[in-house]
């Protein structure tokens, strides 16, 4: 038990209380943090402008993308549960997305929504729709291509809801066959109860990774800027929270300013964590059933 | 439990010839099978799409993988054995299986009994050790990453593979979370069960409550050695001033950064790194469906 205390101290406890001390100073990594007190949380709440802009964009995504999510996963699991002759294959090919590297996904999504070329505009030009959206070159569509891209690499969450899913006793089935229940009504008063465990986990764990988005917007928006001065591109449409912590504090090194960001983002994500833990309680069926 | 037929169950109860259930149940299937089937290959096509783009360019000329052309002209076979001679990929392979094994090993060995006791034992501050679990979620790495840096340079540990083995034997939140949301809708009879045969609470988990969750088990082993597969950041900063010990990841990102953008080889690449999940997923498909025949024991 010791041993493990202590690897925990260091390597979780330690990181997270040093970046408080961080966030009530001046530090840029190469002197000594300066205290200055408050400073940095007073910048962000009077002054900084862009720090509200992410604000925004970052709960707009989390608003659309982690519901979409899990209804999307939810949706491909219950395609996936039934065994059936090549279930292997089809359970590994929607599986694949989430193995592609990050690196190789986000190009492929640049290439495939590119407005001029891209296939997918070539194909709604193809049905009719006449002005189709510029996707990542313009403020208004940028948010919504890195949605399905975020849908595209729903497998995890697949995974994880199949399991839930493969979990269900199968004598409730059987049960609803006899008392006649249609697909549906065994989908919403069987399947749907007995998988609020792991959409309890996916709402949590999407709501904090939704907070912390990062990758696929770093590429994407450096990727046709070229550079790190582009973050954020399309005019700031792409700017969240993370990346503008991290611009803050590793092209700015300003790492005071972008501690005090990351323990603001730490107070929100546990304040709707603590939230979604509350309400869970009337909505959230345990089979094990000893904790009501 | 017993699996009841339709016709054994029709048949009995009701006076109707037995032969024409099971035709008209049959063609009923058949159409169905036909429908599931064409829902799943039509949804696994637009799946499909970025992967095609990954895989055609991997058979590009560096040239032609600049342009907006989908087809291989001419086909380009060779990138396959380029990636092999400009970065030594079996070494990088070598160092990213150690790190993705010894990760998802230590993440289970630590992640389970944790899990276990947040789930299935009752005992003062349960619920705030849960919320504290999570609450080591909600700190962007970008942050954190700073001071573990510091703390890696002062135990010497930079440039080797310690530090992105080691922090996963004290515990994954991800990991942590997911493990007891599926051990939490095990019946609590089972454990019952088990006490009253005079099991304490270790034999109870590794005996009742681990075969039970092998479908969850397999899913956080899995995610835990596809992330450390993958990951970009803690390598980079863990090992990237020593070549020797890059894992494939920042191989990968050797063709965006030296040799001038050479997206059909980061492609290649990509594909090649792939392969190794794929196949494992492929197999490890066993475990998620041994799930299934479970299930009749916990009902």
């Amino acid at each position: 038990m010791s041993p493990w205390i202590i690897g925990f101290s260091v390597f979780i406890v330690y990181p997270m209380v040093s970046s408080l001390y961080f966030s009530f100073t001046h530090y840029d990594l190469l002197g000594s943090p300066q205290w200055v007190g408050f400073a940095n949380y007073k910048y962000m709440f009077t002054e900084d402008i862009l720090f509200w802009k992410a604000i925004k964009n970052t709960v707009w995504f989390i608003v659309v993308a982690v519901p979409l999510q899990i209804v999307f996963a939810i949706a491909t699991a219950t395609l996936l549960t039934k065994p059936r002759k090549g279930v292997k294959v089809y359970r590994t090919l929607y599986f694949l997305p989430a193995i592609a590297p990050i690196v190789a996904g986000s190009l492929a999504f640049l290439f495939l929504f590119n407005p001029a070329y891209g296939p997918i505009n070539t194909f709604l030009s193809g049905i009719g729709i006449g002005k189709p959206p510029t996707w990542f070159y313009s403020p208004g569509s940028s948010k919504w291509a890195l949605v399905i891209l975020a849908l595209w690499g729903i497998g995890e969450a697949m995974i994880i809801f199949l399991a839930g899913l493969l979990d269900v006793p199968r004598h409730l089935y059987e049960a609803a066959d006899i008392e006649g229940g249609s697909a549906w009504q065994k989908f919403r008063h069987v399947t749907l109860p007995m998988i609020t465990p792991v959409i309890f986990f996916s709402l949590v764990i999407g709501v904090i990774q939704a907070f912390q988005y990062f990758t696929q917007a770093y590429v994407a928006s450096t990727t046709l800027g070229g550079q790190r001065s582009s973050l954020g591109a399309p005019q700031n449409s792409l700017l969240f929270y993370s990346i503008y912590l991290f611009q803050q504090g590793f092209s700015y090194f300003r790492m005071g300013y972008a501690s005090a960001m990351a323990w603001v983002l730490f107070i929100i994500t546990m304040i709707c964590t603590l939230v979604l833990i509350k309400t869970s309680n009337r909505w959230v069926h345990y089979q094990g059933g000893m904790f009501k | 439990m017993s699996v009841t037929t339709p016709t054994a169950r029709y048949g009995s109860a009701v006076d109707i010839p037995i032969r024409a259930i099971p035709q008209a149940t049959k063609r009923h299937r058949v159409l169905q099978a036909f429908i599931d089937h064409t829902v799943l290959i039509v949804v696994a096509v637009i799946f499909m799409v970025p992967m095609f783009f990954i895989l055609v360019t991997s058979f590009m000329t560096q040239e032609q993988a600049l342009t907006s052309s989908l087809i291989p002209r001419p086909f380009n076979f060779r990138n396959y054995l380029d990636v092999f001679s400009e970065i030594p990929l079996i070494r990088y392979t070598w160092n990213t299986t150690q790190v993705a094994v010894l990760t998802t090993v230590g993440t289970i060995v630590s992640c389970v009994p944790v899990a276990y006791a947040l789930a299935r034992m009752q005992w003062r501050g349960r619920q705030f050790a849960f919320v504290a679990v999570l609450a080591t979620l909600m700190l962007p790495f970008q942050v954190t990453i700073v001071p573990l840096y510091i703390i890696f340079v002062r135990l010497d540990w930079i440039n080797h593979l310690t530090p992105l083995i080691l922090p996963s034997f004290f515990g994954d939140a991800f990991s942590i979370f997911l493990l007891r949301q599926f051990f939490m809708t095990i019946p609590e009879e089972l454990s019952d069960a088990a006490r009253v045969d005079g099991a304490n609470e270790w034999q109870i988990m590794t005996r009742v409550i681990v075969p039970l969750a092998k479908p969850a088990i397999a899913a956080v082993a899995l995610f835990n050695f596809l992330f450390a597969w993958n990951d970009f950041f803690a390598p980079l900063l863990f090992v990237g001033n020593n070549p020797k010990l890059y894992t494939l990841a920042l191989g990968l990102a050797e063709f965006k950064q030296r040799y001038q953008a050479q997206w059909n080889l980061t492609m290649a690449a990509s594909v090649l790194m792939m392969l190794p999940i794929i196949i494992l997923f492929f197999l490890a498909q066993k475990v998620f469906v041994e799930g299934v025949t479970l299930t009749g024991v916990k009902g």
